[in-house]
């Protein structure tokens, strides 16, 4: 009976990305849920268990916020539980998933990541000013802004790589988001808007940044007997992997991210995947700032350290490009509600392998996906790898 | 079948206040005295995967989880955060050796809740902001409302609520774990102050800080790390709604679903026979009573009749809390659960000391996460495997 199963998506689900949703936190949560288990031909009897993600409790101001949310994901009388790995929490939501079901404990998972940031008064980046060490790092009135601002510094300075490179991904992203419906901020714009827009804290521009969102993604899984049954085009989880760096930030070389190629590691052994450049067909790396899409890809051993920015601007990382980057347009374009971004790119990567992502399909008949979200104090990276 | 056993536990004792350390420090010395049982394990190499266990409000820190992996040996390691008790870090921990891709994995919990200065306030912040909260009662009026409905609905008595709490402060008095150990009577209890009718302040368990780290492997790799695994046969975790407008309130729903599921999985017909003792909930007075019936430990109505006639005692037919539970041991927060495993496993190794109980073969641990939810977990540990 226990021992490992192989895993699967089933369907997905995915609410508009917006600031300022009217709908509660629960409301999103059910209306994502609803739409994963209608595209799965299911309802919430078949579910026998759920993995719920979300970010801080201090957006919405609520103590124990997965307790309150059991209801609306579905978990009314089942085992539910709540995973937490700050800003890795999205697609680290769904390899919680995936180890309900590979453990043999049960056939069918719903799993459910939802974010309502803009509750959070006067701006939600305030509730982040509770991220740091309230010794060493809050009496700086240190923000995330200020710490992203050191990383970026650090990797454009070790690699000699310029604004003008690191701009492209917004540029990408923002484009490609116009062709998903559910996107925030899909536009046109040009290397030259990012790089005249507002300075944050430089080299962070207003352009480089990933906006506040609210927002909920969902997906089912089942076991391998279950999805035979449910559809003729499952899409198999293969890989899952997760790494924390240590807390102490100020002892790190942030110019790579060690951590995620740790994660990496893992869920590329699990996988059997040896050279992820060629067995990667389509990769939803997180972009919640335009440069930690191309640390990301170095991170995730997609290319070599500092070679990310050229793949850029060849445009191997555009859609039809030789290994599309965020074809649904990432944080930067479709938003950032934390916990549900990470999903809505494990959401993204299960369309893909589907063949079902309509205006953003990628080329070539993808087989393998990959998505990976980040966070803590730049320290902690979660990964996925699906295949069809 | 994988199986999967405790081999390794760590605890750094509870007290009322601990002023002279950070929870830091808690987290490191429950971890070091962990791997040093689990056969002195090195947590950089030997380890496949962490789960800690805590909650943001608790901590007094947004995304808690950064703050975890140095202390226990896990920076740059596979560590994640359940947002739960630990006895629910221990089923993820469970679940991932079951896939069969991890063979040893540790699980953290600690409660630092004397750095908590508006305790109420935070636990009032887990009600709901639109439909509980603006009420601005202090949450644990939900405690005395379930209390009176649970009489009410079994029989049981307001006097055999207190008796639980003279047994386990008593039994506290044995452990040198334990943060509350007293000798009181009944009359202590019911002319203590009042708190939410029919709860009297003496009912309520109050709060301990502590930490707990343990090691759980495959049945392959225990069998290398030590001669004494513990089984975990059997775990199960269930949530009823989160309004508590529309739950059952006589009734701990959360704790009969975790049970059956946790049964069926330990291949256990007849909890009353085949389980040897328990280490439960009793958070407040009545759950201990109202918890021993959703096990099925016995008939509804009928726990407070056992306790009176002293059936749960220590040298009982069903010992229940021979620890001194919470009520004695003290309310942990999120350690709260593992901390009830943690003296579990104590028993099944004979390492109990005091207050150990004779011919423990097969134990139940069950937890509440506590007001507002109503989330509970349980698990059957036993020294045989079938």
């Amino acid at each position: 009976m226990f021992g490992k199963k192989r895993v699967a998506v089933v369907g997905a689900g995915l609410t508009l990305f917006r600031r300022n949703m009217k709908e509660t936190g629960r409301e999103m949560c059910w209306e994502a849920s609803k739409m994963a288990l209608d595209a799965a031909g299911l309802t919430l009897k078949d579910i026998q268990c759920v993995a719920y993600g979300s970010a801080p409790d201090a957006f919405d101001g609520i103590h124990m916020k997965g307790e309150n949310m059991t209801d609306a994901s579905g978990a009314w009388r089942k085992p539910f539980s709540r995973v937490y790995v700050g800003g890795g929490t999205g697609v680290f939501t769904a390899d919680a998933g995936w180890w309900h079901v590979a453990s043999g404990l049960f056939d069918t998972c719903l799993v459910v990541a939802e974010e309502k940031m803009s509750s959070c008064y006067p701006h939600p980046a305030y509730a982040f000013t509770t991220i740091f060490d309230p010794i060493m790092d809050r009496p700086h009135g240190t923000t995330l802004i200020w710490i992203f601002s050191l990383e970026m510094h650090r990797y454009m300075h070790v690699h000699g790589i310029k604004k003008e490179q690191i701009a492209l991904v917004s540029v990408k992203n923002k484009r490609n988001a116009l062709d998903h419906p559910c996107a925030q901020l899909g536009a046109k714009i040009t290397v030259e808007d990012v790089l005249n827009s507002e300075i944050m804290c430089w080299p962070v521009q207003r352009l480089d940044i990933s906006p506040t969102s609210d927002g909920a993604a969902a997906i089912v899984l089942a076991s391998e007997d279950v999805a035979k049954k449910l559809t003729d085009n499952p899409v198999w989880i293969d890989g899952v992997g997760w790494c924390i760096d240590s807390t102490y930030w100020t002892n790190r070389d942030l110019y790579y991210p060690d951590y995620v190629e740790c994660a990496a590691r893992m869920a590329y052994k699990m996988a059997g995947i040896k050279n992820p450049p060629k067995e990667i067909d389509v990769a939803e790396p997180y972009d919640p700032f335009d440069y930690k899409e191309l640390h990301h890809m170095e991170g995730l051993l997609l290319c070599k350290k500092g070679e990310a920015p050229k793949l850029t601007e060849e445009g191997v990382t555009q859609r039809d490009g030789d290994l599309p980057i965020n074809p649904s347009g990432g944080l930067l374009g479709v938003g950032n509600p934390i916990a549900a971004a990470g999903l809505m790119k494990v959401c993204e990567i299960f369309w893909q392998l589907r063949g079902e992502a309509g205006k953003r399909q990628v080329p070539g008949d993808p087989r393998t996906g990959l998505a990976q979200a980040w966070g803590d104090l730049m320290q902690y990276g979660s990964v996925i790898v699906m295949r069809r | 079948m994988r199986e999967v056993a405790i081999v390794g536990i760590g605890c750094t004792g509870f007290k009322p206040i601990t002023p002279d350390i950070s929870y830091k420090e808690l987290m490191f010395e429950a971890a070091t005295r962990a791997y040093q049982d689990a056969g002195n394990i090195n947590p950089r190499k030997d380890i496949d995967a962490f789960v800690s266990c805590a909650e943001d409000y608790w901590e007094g820190h947004s995304i808690f989880d950064e703050f975890v992996p140095d202390q226990i040996g896990a920076a740059l390691r596979h560590l994640f955060t359940v947002t739960s008790d630990g006895m629910i870090g221990l089923a993820t921990a469970y679940m991932l050796i079951k896939t069969g891709e991890f063979n040893t994995v540790v699980v953290e919990a600690h409660s630092k809740v004397s750095d908590i200065t508006t305790f109420t306030d935070i636990v009032n912040f887990g009600l709901d902001p639109i439909f509980n909260r603006p009420l601005g009662a202090h949450p644990h009026y939900m405690a005395g409302l379930e209390m009176t409905r649970f009489l009410h609905e079994t029989g049981n008595t307001r006097e055999q609520c207190a008796q639980v709490v003279v047994k386990n402060r008593k039994n506290a008095l044995l452990n040198p774990y334990a943060a509350h150990g007293a000798n009181i009577t009944i009359e202590d209890v019911l002319q203590s102050e009042p708190y939410f009718h029919p709860l009297n302040r003496r009912d309520v368990s109050p709060n301990a800080d502590g930490g707990i780290v343990m090691v759980l492997a495959s049945e392959d790799a225990a069998k290398k790390l030590t001669d004494k695994p513990v089984w975990i046969r059997g775990i199960g975790w269930n949530s009823d709604t989160s309004w508590p407008e529309s739950r059952e309130w006589g009734r701990a729903i959360y704790t009969e679903l975790a049970a059956d599921m946790t049964y069926k999985t330990a291949g256990i017909r007849n909890p009353q026979k085949e389980i040897d003792f328990a280490e439960i909930d009793d958070s407040f007075s009545y759950k201990e009573l109202q918890h021993l019936e959703a096990l099925k430990l016995c008939r509804q109505g009928e726990a407070g009749k056992l306790t009176k006639e002293g059936e749960t005692e220590i040298d009982g037919d069903t010992p229940v809390n021979a620890s001194g539970g919470l009520l004695g041991m003290g309310y942990a927060i999120e350690a709260s659960g593992l901390h009830r495993v943690f003296e579990t496993v104590l028993q099944l190794r004979g390492e109990a000391g005091k207050h150990q109980i004779c011919n423990a073969k097969t134990g139940v641990a069950q937890i509440w996460r506590g007001i507002p939810t109503a989330t509970g977990a349980v698990t059957i540990l036993s020294t045989e495997v079938e």
